[in-house]
């Protein structure tokens, strides 16, 4: 472990009496560094956090925040926490609410509020939590795990429920935040969501880490083909179908997969056929093929 | 320092709550219309020979107050941590630095604050209403005013005890029916369970030895002994029957048990709070 790891979690394992919740993980965050946590519900990210904020019993392995120990006061004072779903009390104003966790965090309340302002529900602060929006109480949520600049920012799905504009503005704090040199853990089970604002994924499957790394690692390891989509003049995706070969999806359509290193051979190929071709579309695996191919259960017969 | 400021904001935060959801409102008039009713629609201490209007409402109320201060404690309290386990608040504030310990404490001081307002406001303005009406005498101002803190001190109790519940459940809707359970049980069945033995032991052994014990062992029984025996010590009031005087032991015995009630609830609340995986 290096200096600059802010969360080492090695060989854990928790069980819940007989379920195993999370299964032998192990996974690290750097400084500056955003991981993103993706999973099916009931995968175990929940959990994960649990056992991060030093609230579970650990079954095998050990867990270091900052080189502290989960739940001791050090790590408290490195850590902060989104949990998932999480209703602040409606009668507290969101500046009543920050000035309670910045009392809670022992940081000056004054300095605080002005994150306010940094998630964008500053005209909101002196109303009730009551009467936010979805979107406004998690911009509160995410003010109040800014409070006294965190090394670690633990988001346990922060981003569900919000609409795609509400998401990726979300998003964006989150980035600014990473850039001024926090570690960010963050778990979603929407999958594309994550694509482009993370550094890293692990992909959790029933408790076990099924995949970890770099998005564009992952895909070239799942070697996951590159579709075209070639439509057809006129039409006629019968005649294209019997020169290209590739699957017939209607009339119009065919399509084809290829390798990473044929693409541009497969293009020039198309690219000789002239008339017959009106269209040409590419499409590259996302997170979201990346994320069922390596949460899918090995076929049976695949050597383990 | 910082243990302080963190319980001191864990108090307000809920002293803030509960007058935001209308508790100390609500709390305040309950207490004074029964206290107001007790002092001008009941029998009317009016003509009572012996004893001022003051003491002798001072004495109904204590008997009062054994069903409404210990209701009240467990309303303002039931809710407080199995609330925020069902909100998943909870967690987000055992990430912070705070102690268990100063979270429940905080809590504990913050619903004091509001019984305490509640209190004295409420038997205030209606001593105020009886003072007016019937004249003031000093001996019924003390009765009044050791009415108000050891009204406190019962309540304490049950904030204790509903501190206990609600730390004891993830649910809300739980954490209200134990208590609903346990206030029937401490301060109606158990005096109907007493009522019974004196019945049936007419006058026997349980009567005059354990009976009295039974009596300071349950909190609100404690507070009515303890008022009445003081009232009665300098006034004579009707219904105490000489209370005092039959008693085995001197009345601050009850004060110590109500004290001893509140550090064992206390404790068990901060043992299942630590206990508590979020
Ligand atoms: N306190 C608990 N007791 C028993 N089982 C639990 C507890 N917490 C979580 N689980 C189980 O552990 C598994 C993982 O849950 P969780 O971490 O919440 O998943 P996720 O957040 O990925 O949806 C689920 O099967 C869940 O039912
Ligand atoms: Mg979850």
């Amino acid at each position: 472990m290096t200096n600059e790891t802010l969360l080492g979690v090695d060989d854990l394992t928790i069980a819940f009496g007989p379920l195993t919740a999370l299964d032998h993980v192990s996974l690290s965050v750097q400084k500056g560094e955003r991981l993103a946590l993706l999973g099916h519900n009931g995968a175990g990210k929940s959990t994960l956090f649990r056992a991060i904020l030093g609230f579970l019993f650990l079954n095998t392995g050990t867990i270091r925040i900052a080189d502290a120990a989960p739940g001791s006061e050090r790590a408290r004072r490195a850590v902060s926490y989104l949990p998932e779903a999480v209703a602040f009390p409606k009668a507290l104003t969101g500046s009543e609410v920050i000035t309670y966790f910045a009392r809670l965090k022992g940081e000056p309340p004054r300095k605080a509020l002005e994150l306010l302002e940094t998630v964008g529900i500053a005209d909101a602060s002196k109303r009730r939590v009551g009467t936010y929006s979805k979107g406004m109480r998690q911009r509160l949520g995410l003010a109040q795990a800014l409070i006294g600049r965190p090394d670690l920012l633990l988001l346990d799905e922060p981003t569900s429920g919000l609409d795609p504009i509400s998401r990726g503005e979300f998003y964006d704090l989150v980035d600014r935040v990473a850039r001024q040199g926090a570690a960010v853990l963050l778990s979603s089970h929407s999958l594309t969501e994550v694509e482009a604002k993370t550094d890293r994924v692990a992909i959790l499957s029933k408790g076990r880490l099924v995949a970890e790394g770099r998005l564009a690692d992952l895909a070239g390891a799942a070697a996951l083909p590159i579709k075209v989509r070639v439509r057809a003049k006129g039409a006629d995706a019968d005649a294209l179908h019997a020169k290209i070969g590739g699957r017939r999806l209607n009339g119009r359509l065919v399509e084809l997969d290829c390798g990473t290193g044929d693409k541009m051979a497969v293009l020039s190929r198309l690219a000789a056929l002239g008339d017959v071709v009106a269209d040409i579309e590419i499409e590259t695996p996302r997170l979201d093929d990346v994320y069922r191919h390596y949460s899918k259960p090995p076929a049976p017969g695949d050597a383990a | 320092m910082k243990s302080l400021s963190r319980i001191a904001a864990v108090a307000n935060t809920e002293t803030r709550l509960a007058s935001r959801n209308r508790w100390v409102l609500l709390a305040t008039l309950i207490l004074v219309l029964f206290a107001l009713a007790l002092a001008f629609l009941g029998a009317g201490p009016a003509g009572s020979r012996g004893a001022s209007a003051l003491t002798l409402t001072a004495a109904s109320l204590a008997t009062l107050s054994v069903y409404l201060i210990p209701l009240i404690a467990l309303l303002l309290s039931y809710e407080t941590i199995a609330g925020e386990i069902e909100r998943n608040t909870l967690p987000l504030v055992l990430a912070t630095p705070v102690r268990r310990s100063e979270i429940l404490i905080g809590k504990f001081l913050g619903h004091i604050a509001v019984l305490s307002v509640a209190t004295v406001v409420g038997y205030g303005i209606a001593g105020a209403a009886v003072t007016l009406v019937h004249g003031f005498d000093p001996g019924g101002a003390l009765a009044w005013t050791r009415l108000i803190v050891t009204g406190i001190l019962l309540g304490a109790v049950f904030v204790a005890i509903g501190i206990l519940v609600s730390a004891s459940t993830p649910r809300v809707g739980t954490a209200a029916a134990l208590l609903v359970g346990i206030w029937l049980l401490l301060v109606v069945l158990y005096d109907l369970a007493l009522l019974a033995g004196l019945i049936v032991d007419d006058g026997g052994m349980f009567t005059k030895t354990i009976f009295p014990l039974l009596v300071v062992a349950n909190p609100g029984d404690a507070f009515r002994l303890f008022n009445l025996a003081a009232l009665e010590a300098s006034a004579p009031v009707a219904g105490t029957d000489g209370l005092a005087r039959s008693l085995p032991f001197p009345p601050a015995l009850a004060l110590a048990a109500l004290a001893g009630w509140l550090v064992v609830m206390l404790s068990a609340g901060l043992a299942r709070f630590r206990r508590l995986r979020p």
